[in-house]
């Protein structure tokens, strides 16, 4: 046959990978079935998930009127713990830092948390493992967790604390307890804990002394007695059933109530809880809200939302929503330094690369931040990283202020769904607020 | 009592469990206010929580939940029952409870000591961390869970799953073990266990009256301390 009359190739199809089994699955089956064991992991929930980016505020226009940056006031002082307490927490601005642990973070760390926080007029959280020196001393607010392990805990600690906080769950995994590996155990930790050092530390998922919400009343009334009606108690819960969670911690006592959605970072939980258990932090604002309003409770109780707070806009929204303030954590971890592109080469050393390294359990952070390990803490300033923490908060609270002043609010509480639209079908019917350019609620009112 | 000491009485059913707290809180070491007799309990929760004084409370009558809840120094005495969590997170003194105790006794507790004259329901010690528990009667299920540090001993029987996943906490039973929980076995008893089982002995005012080996020690097989998935089905 001659050569012209060779019939052409077939063409082929460009090589296609699967939606379903895409790199990061096939990947996963394949570290599974190397290990035999699940992957581990800090952070939250990484999967992309309807969130505040979702929201849009309106503005002031007709019918609104706006108010002069830098010139007419917008304030942003919050006052926590006003139902019961004697001595209610008053902050000058509406971001809290969530609770982390020192054992999860070094000592310095929770200083620079505590410097940074303190300089803003705001709180601190300790978390499991109890208070450090470095945390009490240089926070001028500092919540003191009671947790279901009771790690470090003791009345004269308890005494100390600004206020309280019974965490019933956490939004990276509701219903889960922890698990701090043998390496961050040093002999600090291991002492604070209780513990042999260097062992798997496990932290209970269920609180040793009560179940369910009527004995968490007895609870209350306990951690009240204890501390003659002073402090403020929180109720902490994982975003799952906020609704019912909110009621029955305002049933329970609560003076502030702490939701915190999927997003919202731990030190080391397995992977397929984090992604699969719990929901977003917009899916849950509106519901705890509407709980605090059923009861007639709202801005009497109050409410922190947590969970993939980034900046002065999710700030506005989560405040437009009904809450009163809102906590962050990763993000605060990122402001001191953590995942910071100047330890890219450590990162990649470690197998990942800066903006993705989570592995906080394994305490061998680049940063300097979740680890134990004397030489890698000294790379953290707490000084320097306490300065850029303040910083942080600084500008998201410029930021909540400039949308709040663009909507009329000479307060940031004074911001409203009615402020707010959604980008997408998911986003309105989570936030109950309008589809953008409709006046349709899903699940409420209006059409398309 | 020392010739100084005064007593002081207090009627809950005419007194609040906030008023008599208030008035235990402001006691200081030291004070000679040092005896205080609480009448009318009547179930009434959070009785002498909180104390940190070398003062006695005395109890007639049951009290609910949280008698004694982190205490330091005092001595509480509770002529009756007690509900959940008597002695929770203790971290010094007494407590002592004459009839039965609920679940959680001594729950986290990380010192002092706690007698139960009864038995004491499920989750006995639960998270100890240093505390001595004396129980005369038996201990419900999962007793022990999770205990870190210190000593629970049970001149009675034990329920289900005693001293699951344990780290260092010893558990002295005389009588029966229904079951051991994950990583709880039975270990050997040495002269110095039988000596500190002795101790205990006279903190429960017993010593001489029983014979400490007459009683098995359990503990820690510390196969759990580091997550491995060969150990997959224990977890």
């Amino acid at each position: 046959m001659n050569e012209h009359m060779k019939p052409p190739a077939a063409p082929r199809t460009l090589p296609r990978e699967s939606a379903t089994f895409d790199a990061y699955t096939l990947s996963e089956i394949r570290r599974a079935a190397a290990t035999g064991i699940y992957d581990i992991r800090g952070a939250g929930a990484k999967r992309k998930l309807p969130h505040f980016d979702d929201l849009l505020f309106l503005g002031a226009s007709m019918s609104r009127y706006p108010l002069e940056g830098y010139r007419e006031k917008c304030s942003t002082e919050v006052v926590l713990g006003t139902r019961f307490a004697k001595k209610p927490i008053e902050l000058k601005i509406p971001i809290t830092i969530a609770g982390m642990s020192f054992g999860s973070l070094s000592g310095p760390a929770k200083e620079a948390l505590g410097r940074g926080a303190s300089a803003m007029g705001t709180s601190t959280t300790t978390g499991d493992g109890g208070m450090t020196q470095e945390e009490r001393g240089h926070s001028t607010k500092l919540v003191y967790q009671y947790l279901p392990s009771r790690y470090g805990m003791n009345p004269d600690d308890i005494r100390k604390a600004d206020a309280i906080e019974v965490v019933v769950g956490q939004g990276a995994k509701p219903g889960g307890g922890g698990m701090l590996l043998g390496q961050k155990i040093s002999p600090r930790v291991a002492k604070m804990r209780t513990l042999p050092e260097g062992i798997d530390q496990r932290s209970a998922c269920r609180h040793p002394d009560w179940t369910g919400p009527d004995d968490l009343e007895i609870k209350i009334e306990e951690l009240r007695e204890i501390t003659d009606w002073e402090k403020p108690i929180y109720v902490k819960v994982g975003a799952a059933r906020p609704y019912y969670d909110t009621a029955l911690a305002v049933k329970a006592g609560a003076d502030v109530v702490v939701v915190d959605g999927m997003q919202g970072g731990t030190a080391a939980t397995q992977e397929v809880f984090i992604e699969n258990v719990g929901i977003p932090t917009l899916a849950a604002v509106r519901q705890a809200v509407k709980a605090l309003q059923d009861l007639g409770m709202h801005r009497k109780v109050q409410l922190i939302v947590s969970g993939g707070i980034r900046n002065g806009a999710d700030v506005a929204k989560a405040l437009a929503l009904g809450a009163d303030a809102v906590a962050i954590g990763t993000a605060a971890l990122i402001a001191l330094g953590d995942n910071d592109p100047q330890w890219e080469g450590e990162y990649e050393k470690l197998g990942t690369r800066a903006g993705a390294y989570d592995d906080w359990h394994e305490g061998r952070d680049p940063a300097g931040i979740t680890t134990q390990d004397p030489e890698l803490m000294k790379r953290l300033d707490p000084v320097l990283a306490g300065r850029r923490l303040a910083n942080y908060l600084a500008v998201m609270t410029l930021e909540a202020q400039t949308i709040a002043r663009a909507c009329g609010k000479s307060h940031v509480h004074n911001l409203e769904p009615e402020d707010l639209v959604a980008l997408t079908i998911e986003a309105a019917a989570m936030a109950q607020v309008p589809l953008a350019g409709t006046d349709w609620i899903p699940g409420q009112t209006g059409r398309f | 009592m020392n010739a100084g000491t005064q007593s002081h009485a207090v009627d809950l059913s005419n007194s609040t469990v906030r008023e008599l707290n208030t008035a235990l809180h402001a006691l200081k070491a030291g004070s000679n206010a040092s005896l205080w007799r609480v009448t009318n309990p009547g179930g009434l929760h959070a009785i002498a929580a909180g104390l940190d004084a070398p003062i006695t409370v005395e109890v007639d009558g049951p009290v609910g939940y949280y008698c004694g809840g982190m205490n330091k120094q005092a001595t509480v005495l509770v002529k009756g029952s007690a509900g959940v969590g008597v002695a929770e997170n203790m971290m010094s003194g007494l407590v002592e409870v004459e009839g039965d105790a609920s679940q959680a006794a001594g729950a986290t507790a990380h010192g002092g000591t706690l007698i139960i004259g009864g038995n004491a329901a499920a989750r006995c010690g639960i998270s100890m961390k240093g505390i001595d528990i004396v129980v005369k009667g038996s201990v419900g299920h999962m007793s022990a869970f999770m205990a870190q540090a210190g000593t629970l001993t049970v001149f009675g029987d034990a329920g289900e799953a005693l001293g699951d996943s344990i780290y260092e906490a010893r558990l002295y039973v005389r009588g029966s073990v229904k079951s051991l929980g994950a990583d709880c076995i039975e270990k050997e008893m040495r002269d110095e266990h039988k000596a500190q089982l002795f101790e205990r002995f006279k903190l429960a005012g017993v010593e001489g009256q029983i014979d400490p080996s007459e009683f098995k020690r359990y503990g820690s097989a510390r196969t759990l301390y580091h997550f491995h998935v060969d150990n997959a089905s224990a977890y």
